[in-house]
């Protein structure tokens, strides 16, 4: 996947990047390369440090250490106002004492713009989110939703070569989250800017990206595309935050071969040392329950949720509480066996370099 | 928050204080202003403002409350800009920056000005001290305008401090963000954001300079005489309580009329229900 990527141009590169805020650690050893025009999602529980890595790549922040290089020149030093670059604000952070077309068009005023050009250009970044005609309106007798959408049309107004959205959609109700997700990722097809959007979702980075980075404790554990990051989780972390999942100790006993609970599994993964500790994740859609069988792996169902397309079902086998997805329910105390195709069997190498093991236990 | 009977309750003790000592006296005060010593009605007492170097007085009082409020304003603004960004850092500081100059005895703290700046006062001291030409401080505009500044300073920080926290910083990044620089930042951002803030300070310091008569009295030597020394005397030296409600009832227009232009200034008036 990571192929069709190469074709694009390099737009931001993070080189080496570290941030700490007093002795508290929030960035280590951050190295990403941005495209120009890609949707690119920076995703992670609170704490992990994207909003930070954000407010660097914003100029909000300035690095302790690295360099933020913007078409191959170095930014570091250079103030958001400075930059071509314009940030969405989590709480929008619209003018109040400003009305719609005023918020609007500030950036292109300070820029110095004709009354002509700014006219037009306000007319076109409000029908960019369909606001049309909301020119006189008081911001703050908006909705969350239009709001954002001001907010979005503010810094899109400026032409700006990247857009940050941090965390923009967290103060919306579902229903109009999901409507602006398809907002977003339209305004970028339709213009070409670059998004580096920010969110602790993994729903909502998954649906919306070309790129996905997650990152956990300051560090970068993976960056991938949606389906690369959801079916090949490259360690522990990254298969749990993203989806459901049951992760598992295992020993990979040779290629092809996985030992869980003392059993051999056949599964797809070579390249590991042998007898090397791994950890085992099993998505829980991946799992068919059928009847006991006399040498099949057999449990007891503890638990039966309900969630209208499909139905959580805890098994537990061996000691382990699995938790399965299916659309056919099942009874609590029911005995039934678990099967897993070998292709749907992840092996993920346990952390081991000490940075790692920081980021994983800190 | 309340229900209507136990709002009246807790309204009433305020009520019946406002009605005995502010609404009450204030009929008392326009009633002397508007009659002659027969009781009959009379705009002689008001139009004695036009006479007797009143209207010297007046002018003067206006002028260097005028002067107080703007040098207030201009020492105010930076000095909350910079408590706020502070604001993270420490916030006994700042409190004790506001309300420290509030525990002195205004009129300990004037009078200790009076011994500054005398001709044989500590600066003309130092002066002779270094040969210097001594300079005549006491007893002039200025030195009154000092004393005005020195003791309504922090009725302008504190509602200044307080809008001007008020901002989510966010907003201030967003300008930033957007290409604004930390001069158009302020211009366009935080001036009219703190608008409110500076409306409540001018109105803070404008009303307590425009009436004092303390600090005219220990500054100015008794020779720059302001509209409040003047009501002063009326009331304790000539005893004519027609001529001094009459005065005060002008100064009162002076006050409604500097709180109507405030106000009309303030844009985010409309919001304050929101």
């Amino acid at each position: 996947m990571k192929g069709c990527w190469e074709m694009k141009r390099e737009l931001i590169h993070l080189e080496n990047v570290a941030k700490s805020f007093g002795n508290l650690l929030v960035l280590d050893e951050i190295d990403l390369t941005i495209y120009e025009s890609e949707f690119i999602t920076l995703l992670g529980p609170s704490g992990c440090g994207k909003t930070t890595m954000l407010r660097i790549i914003g100029g909000f922040e300035m690095p302790d250490m690295g360099r933020v290089l913007f078409d191959g020149k170095d930014i570091t030093n250079l103030p958001p106002n400075r930059r071509p670059i314009n940030t969405v604000f989590q709480k929008y952070s619209l003018f109040s004492h400003m009305n719609v077309e005023e918020n609007i068009s500030f950036g292109p005023k300070i820029a110095g713009k004709s009354a002509d050009y700014i006219r037009d250009k306000v007319k076109y970044a409000l029908k960019l989110v369909n606001l049309d005609g909301y020119e006189k309106h008081d911001v703050t007798k908006l909705s969350g939703g239009q709001q954002q959408r001001i907010a979005i049309a503010r810094a899109v107004v400026n032409e700006p070569k990247v857009l940050l959205p941090d965390e923009p959609l967290s103060a919306l109700d579902l229903k109009l989250r999901r409507a602006m997700r398809r907002e977003l990722v339209r305004i970028n097809k339709e213009t070409g800017i670059t998004f580096i959007f920010v969110t602790h979702d993994q729903e909502e980075a998954l649906s919306m990206s070309d790129r996905v980075v997650v990152m956990n404790q300051g560090y970068i554990q993976q960056v991938g595309t949606p389906e690369n990051v959801y079916n090949e989780p490259e360690n522990a972390f990254v298969a749990d935050f993203i989806g459901d999942s049951n992760i598992i100790d295992g020993v990979m006993v040779r290629d092809k071969v996985v030992k869980i609970f003392g059993r051999e599994y056949p599964c797809v993964d070579i390249g590991f040392p042998e007898n090397c500790p791994v950890d085992v994740q099993i998505r829980p859609e991946d799992i068919k329950l059928a009847a006991p069988q006399e040498e099949g792996f057999n449990g007891i169902v503890t638990r039966v949720v309900f969630w209208g397309m499909s139905y959580d079902i805890n098994v537990e086998a061996d000691g382990f509480e699995w938790l399965v997805q299916s659309t056919t329910g099942r009874t609590v105390g029911e005995r039934v066996s678990l099967r897993v195709a070998p292709e749907n069997i992840q092996i993920m190498s346990k952390p081991q370099s000490e940075d790692e093991e920081v980021a994983q236990d800190v | 928050m309340f229900n209507k009977g136990l709002r009246n309750i807790l309204l009433t003790p305020f009520l019946i204080w406002a009605g005995l000592f502010i609404f009450i006296p204030l009929i008392f005060i326009v009633w002397y202003g508007v009659t002659d010593y027969g009781g009959n009605f009379s705009l002689v007492n008001m139009g004695l403002i036009f006479k007797h170097g009143y209207l010297d007085a007046l002018e003067l009082s206006v002028a260097l409350a005028l002067i107080s409020t703007i040098i207030c304003l201009l020492l105010a603004y930076p000095l909350s800009l910079i408590l706020t960004e502070r604001q993270r850092d420490n916030t006994t500081i700042i409190s004790l920056l506001f309300i420290l100059p509030l525990w002195m005895n205004s009129l300990l703290s004037t009078m200790a000005w009076q011994t500054i700046l005398e001709s044989n006062g500590i600066i003309n001291q130092i002066l002779r001290l270094f040969s210097l030409p001594t300079m005549q401080m006491i007893n002039t505009p200025g030195a009154i305008v000092l004393g005005m500044v020195y003791n309504f300073l922090p009725y302008m920080v504190l509602p200044l401090y307080i809008s001007l926290a008020k901002i989510d910083h966010h907003i201030l990044e967003a300008a930033q963000d957007l290409g604004a620089n930390s001069w158009q930042t302020f211009w366009r951002v935080i001036l009219p954001l703190s608008l409110p803030g500076a409306v409540s300070g001018i109105t803070m310091v404008f009303i307590p300079a425009l009436t004092t008569f303390v600090i005219s009295a220990l500054l100015g030597g008794g020779k720059l005489l302001l509209i409040g020394n003047i009501i002063e005397q009326e009331f304790t030296f000539q005893y004519d309580w027609h001529v001094g409600c009459a005065l005060s009832v002008i100064l009162m227009i002076f006050i409604v009329l500097n709180m109507l232009l405030t106000t009309a200034f303030d844009p985010l008036k409309e919001e304050e229900d929101f």
